[in-house]
């Protein structure tokens, strides 16, 4: 098996220190960084990704496999160049104004990331202002949502009304998640997508930007 | 009256296949060693970071009606505005597992330790339905002990933000039972920190009083359908 593969296939074991070690000897073999980042690190995160979604494998699964892909971009990250880190797409996450819960959030933003997407994390407690802002600012072409309590979800339609008011409709697509939060909802309040899972909302993120 | 409550840490610590369970791991799949190891080191953590404690207040018929319709948001019609009517027994609650669990959580996500901190936030979320399971004990056992209630009763929680009762709810439950007592807040948006943390009111009466059929409006929009397995736990012998 190359490095690479290994390195792969150490990711998706959660082998994080494993995939640290192979990663240096990677380099040490001259393989540029790129190379290993898009043919070792986040091709081992697409199979996770994949299984995940097909429910071979599980949420604390695909944890460790994401910290294994944090231990590799350490060492790689300080010879990546700009160009060498070819994204997927822009992606501005926050759970909204009001609301402090993040682990699902947190979840989407490490598959987002697993996947090749650049994630700005705003955080929690996230005006909505805040999240057009930061679109804008960043040149994102998706803004995922999340909310887990009743009360808080109206902010996701503020942040849809400011787009349109903004002019950034078009360009800024929108997807929002959380437990009380339906494919119902979205409809209701002009969000383009749902996102049920943080798998799904990874394969709908996708489509957005694709589109 | 009001009644505060130290509860025992280990009557709350989860069982690691419902921890794992509530992370999506089927009970019918063997997790890999990597994660049985998380699992035992959140398991520990839990055990040593949780401060469960509990406060209580019986409360009228009358009274609970005046907590229950708040600020006026709840669906209508709805199971708790039919059932608790019928109660035998009211009694608000609220239960938290202290501060230091609800915090390590994030930390562990600021140090990368996402697999940790994600099972650590399952199980103290497991952990919180348990604390409140021992609450109600206590209190049923308090209840019973003095003759006010009949064994044959049935004791059921309900909380804001489900079955009808509008998660507004929280600001009228918390001014009648003031959970502040023991260190629990509500945020502008009704979220309690610490964020392990469960309120609402015991309903306990006649079986039958807790069943209904889930088809008010609202009930299409539930993903859990968690009523019908709260109902059926009502035919089997109460603990």
């Amino acid at each position: 098996m190359d490095i690479l593969a290994q390195i792969a296939t150490e990711l998706e074991s959660g082998g994080d220190e494993k995939v640290r070690e192979l990663t240096r000897a990677a380099l040490d073999s001259s393989i540029a960084p790129s190379t290993i980042l898009n043919d070792g690190l986040i091709a081992g995160m697409d199979v996770v990704g994949n299984r995940f979604r097909d429910h071979e494998i599980f949420l604390p699964d695909v944890l460790l496999a994401a910290r294994a892909m944090n231990a590799g971009l350490e060492v790689l990250e300080p010879l990546l160049g700009e160009s060498d880190m070819t994204s997927r797409g822009k992606v501005v996450i926050g759970t909204v104004k009001g609301d402090l819960h993040d682990i699902g959030k947190n979840l989407v933003g490490i598959m987002l990331s697993g996947a090749g997407f650049d994630v700005i994390d705003l955080g929690k407690d996230v005006a909505p202002a805040r999240f057009v802002e930061a679109a804008r600012d960043s040149g994102a072409g998706v803004i995922g949502m999340s909310a887990l309590l009743t009360t808080t979800m109206p902010a996701m339609k503020e942040v849809v009304t400011l787009l349109e008011q903004e002019g950034l409709r078009e360009s800024v697509r929108t997807i929002i998640g959380g437990a009380p939060v339906t494919e119902e909802y979205a409809r209701d309040i002009g969000a383009d997508e749902y996102g049920f899972d943080a798998a799904n909302a990874v394969e709908r993120v996708r489509s957005l930007l694709r589109s | 009256m009001m009644r505060i409550v130290e509860l025992k840490v280990e009557d709350t610590v989860p069982d690691g296949q419902a921890v794992l369970g509530a992370l999506g791991v089927p009970p019918d799949r063997d997790p890999s060693d990597a994660v049985v190891s998380v699992l035992e080191e959140a398991l520990a953590e839990f055990g040593r970071l949780a401060g469960p404690m509990g406060i209580t207040k019986h409360v009228s018929t009358d009274e609970f009606a005046r907590v229950y319709d708040g600020q006026g948001d709840n669906e209508s019609p709805s199971p708790l505005e039919e059932i608790f009517p019928r109660a035998e027994r009211l009694t608000l609650f609220a239960v938290t597992l202290g501060p230091a669990l609800s915090s390590r959580v994030p930390v562990l996500f600021d140090e990368g330790r996402l697999a940790l901190g994600t099972t650590l936030d399952a199980a103290a979320s497991e952990g919180a339905e348990l604390a409140a399971d021992r609450l109600e004990r206590v209190v049923m056992t308090d209840l019973l002990s003095e003759s006010l209630i009949e064994t044959s009763w049935r004791t059921l929680r309900y909380s804001p933000g489900y079955c009808g009762w509008n998660m507004t709810g929280q600001r009228a439950l918390f001014a009648a039972l003031r959970p502040e007592e023991i260190g629990i807040e509500l945020l502008d948006s009704c979220l309690m920190e610490p964020v392990k943390s469960i309120s609402g009111v015991m309903v306990t009466g006649a079986p039958e009083i807790h069943e209904f059929d889930n088809t008010y409006a609202f009930c299409s929009q539930c993903t859990t359908k968690a009523c019908r397995a709260r109902i059926r736990s009502l035919r089997e012998p109460a603990e």
